[in-house]
């Protein structure tokens, strides 16, 4: 697949803040990329060097054969935006919007079938201001995609969204990408990330930590089992922790949680019926893209 | 949720026009205007209001017979050229700057920037707005007046454009300057607002200029609606504006331009 976006050292600072210090990624045609990090970490940054809102410090970034700054005008048909924070004029209404960006481009998606599939047709006559959250957030992807883009950078798009809220979009981005939309897609939620993305940039301090599927950062881990179960009686730590397949025991409330290798399920539960004790509720976690991003950040996530 | 979409590039449904960036423009402009009609202060106070003043006015009738005090002119004749900088110190001033200030604030003209049009265009489509509403608001001003109040068209029609296209774009130029220095719409709004009575003041709409003390009269012909009140007055009678009003004009225009421009983000 041929890179639609490339990243080379990118460098960006503020005054003495360094925002973005050293970052390179590439994105293929067709697929969802994410940037995964903490806050403060450098995603809003490079993602708007990549839009062409800001000029890099160093590093050069090229957006299908394009540079951001220089080519604006190409880029700009091409690339379809959703900014973290914009909003519309507070008596704009939904259709009036959709139709005045549909103007700008040289070949638009129609509009209003883009606000039928977004759901935002009972609000065509709605204003902007008097929108939901996820209305707003609806309507602000519908005009990302209304210049029928290549590519659509989304940044922290469900942030702010309820739970049914957040899967209707997710459902909907995959339908963008599979009619041919490469998607950057800025997140700091793991289960967005492990959802919808296809390969990840997980960056912190304005650096990037690791490029990879989601199921390839977590194997990176190595955390191997978590078990967790209730004890019917109490019993000695030491029973559990000095078997060579265990790694640590800890105690949560009466929930005793376990971690080892592969192997560790297969002797805690025969040792366990060893002594007669029951474990109950048991449950066993493989490690998960949080606990990679945990052991490679350093950093506990919000969610 | 339905989840099918139109394949990338497609446009099906719509027919698949190249928008040129003037289509765009227009477009712009029209929705800018349609903005500007809910927003309400425009129409209610830059248009309804002067004209009810001047149906007002026209109505007390020692306003309409001619005063030797005022060399045979009525009391209306001298407020027409002061409603018509009650109509451009209110769209400059209290409807321009909130307008830019918020888009900015709320990261409206920031968006644009990611489209192929680009946030100056709004600019302009504001700043046509503006005018086209002062350019009809001077033809109905002066034609109600005319027809129904009997007070004559400018003498010297010339000068009384001029002065009136200098006196719109040294408002303007201020009211760009607000809104590129008001870090808030909030603040561009409180910022008009305290610019605008003072000057409405200088204007003479409580107290005629040609009746203030001394001082007052100074400051007024240094202000920019004083300035312009004054060589509207002119003109209405006959006279060609003085060149010192018009350099006041001028000078507040391209002060005003400048620094706006100096100060402007888009962000």
């Amino acid at each position: 697949m041929p890179a639609v976006i490339e990243v080379r050292n990118l460098h960006k600072s503020y005054g003495t803040t360094v925002a973005v210090d050293d970052v390179s990624f590439t994105v293929e045609e067709g697929e969802i990329f994410g940037i995964l990090g903490p806050n403060g970490a450098g995603k809003t940054t490079t993602v708007e060097c990549v839009e062409g809102l800001r000029t890099p410090d160093g590093g050069s970034i090229g957006v299908l054969g394009l540079d951001p700054r220089r080519d604006r005008a190409e880029l700009t048909q091409q690339l379809g935006v959703q900014l973290q924070d914009s909003e519309l004029p507070e008596r704009l209404r939904v259709a009036e919007a959709l139709r005045l960006y549909s103007s700008f481009y040289r070949q638009p998606a129609d509009w209003r079938g883009l606000m039928e599939i977004l759901g935002l047709t009972g609000k065509a006559g709605t204003r902007f201001g008097k929108l939901s959250g996820g209305q707003k957030q609806r309507l602000s992807i519908a005009l990302a995609l209304v210049g029928s883009p290549r590519i659509a950078v989304l940044d922290e798009l469900t942030t702010g969204l309820d739970p049914q809220a957040r899967r209707d979009t997710w459902a909907l981005i995959e339908d963008v990408r599979s009619r041919g939309v490469t998607i950057l897609l800025v997140t700091h939620f793991m289960e967005e990330a492990e959802r919808l993305c296809d390969r990840v940039a997980l960056i912190d301090a304005g650096r990037v930590v690791a490029v990879d599927t989601p199921a390839g950062l977590a194997d990176r881990v190595q955390a191997g089992q978590r078990i967790q179960f209730r004890p019917s009686v109490p019993f000695d730590d030491g029973l559990l922790a000095s078997l060579p397949d265990v790694t640590s025991v800890i105690h949560r409330g009466d929930v005793v949680v376990v971690t080892g290798n592969d192997n560790a399920l297969n002797t805690v539960t025969s040792v366990l019926a060893r002594h007669q004790i029951v474990a109950r509720q048991l449950r066993v976690e493989q490690a998960s893209l949080e606990d990679a991003f945990v052991a490679l950040t350093g950093k506990h996530t919000e969610n | 949720m339905s989840v099918t979409m139109p394949a990338a590039g497609s446009s099906t449904g719509a027919p698949s026009r190249a928008a040129g960036q003037g289509a765009a423009l227009r477009r712009l402009t029209l929705t800018e205007f349609q903005l500007f009609l809910r927003e309400r202060v425009g129409p209610i106070w830059g248009v309804g209001f002067p004209l009810v003043l001047l149906i007002i006015f026209g109505s007390i009738p020692s306003f309409t017979r001619p005063r030797a005090s005022l060399g045979g002119l009525t009391e209306l004749d001298l407020y027409v050229p002061i409603l018509i900088a009650f109509v451009l110190a209110m769209l400059a001033l209290n409807v321009l700057p909130p307008v830019l200030a918020t888009y900015r604030e709320k990261g409206i003209l920031r968006r644009l920037r990611t489209t192929p049009v680009g946030p100056a265009r709004v600019l302009t489509a504001q700043l046509v707005i503006n005018v086209a509403v002062v350019v009809v608001m001077l033809a109905v001003i002066l034609a109600v007046a005319r027809i129904g109040y009997g007070v004559a068209l400018p003498r010297q029609l010339g000068g009384f454009v001029l002065a009136a296209l200098l006196a719109a774009v040294a408002l303007l130029a201020v009211g760009l300057f607000v809104a590129a220095a008001a870090p808030t719409g909030r603040a561009a709004n409180a910022i008009g607002a305290i610019l605008f009575f003072p000057m409405m003041f200088f204007a003479g709409l409580w107290l005629p200029i040609a009746q203030m003390p001394p001082v007052l009269r100074h400051i007024s012909h240094a202000t920019p609606l004083g300035a312009a009140v004054q060589a509207l007055q002119d003109s209405a009678q006959g006279h060609w504006p003085h060149t010192l009003q018009l350099l006041t004009l001028a000078a507040y225009a391209v002060a005003f331009g400048l620094a706006a421009i100096r100060l402007f983000r888009w962000e």
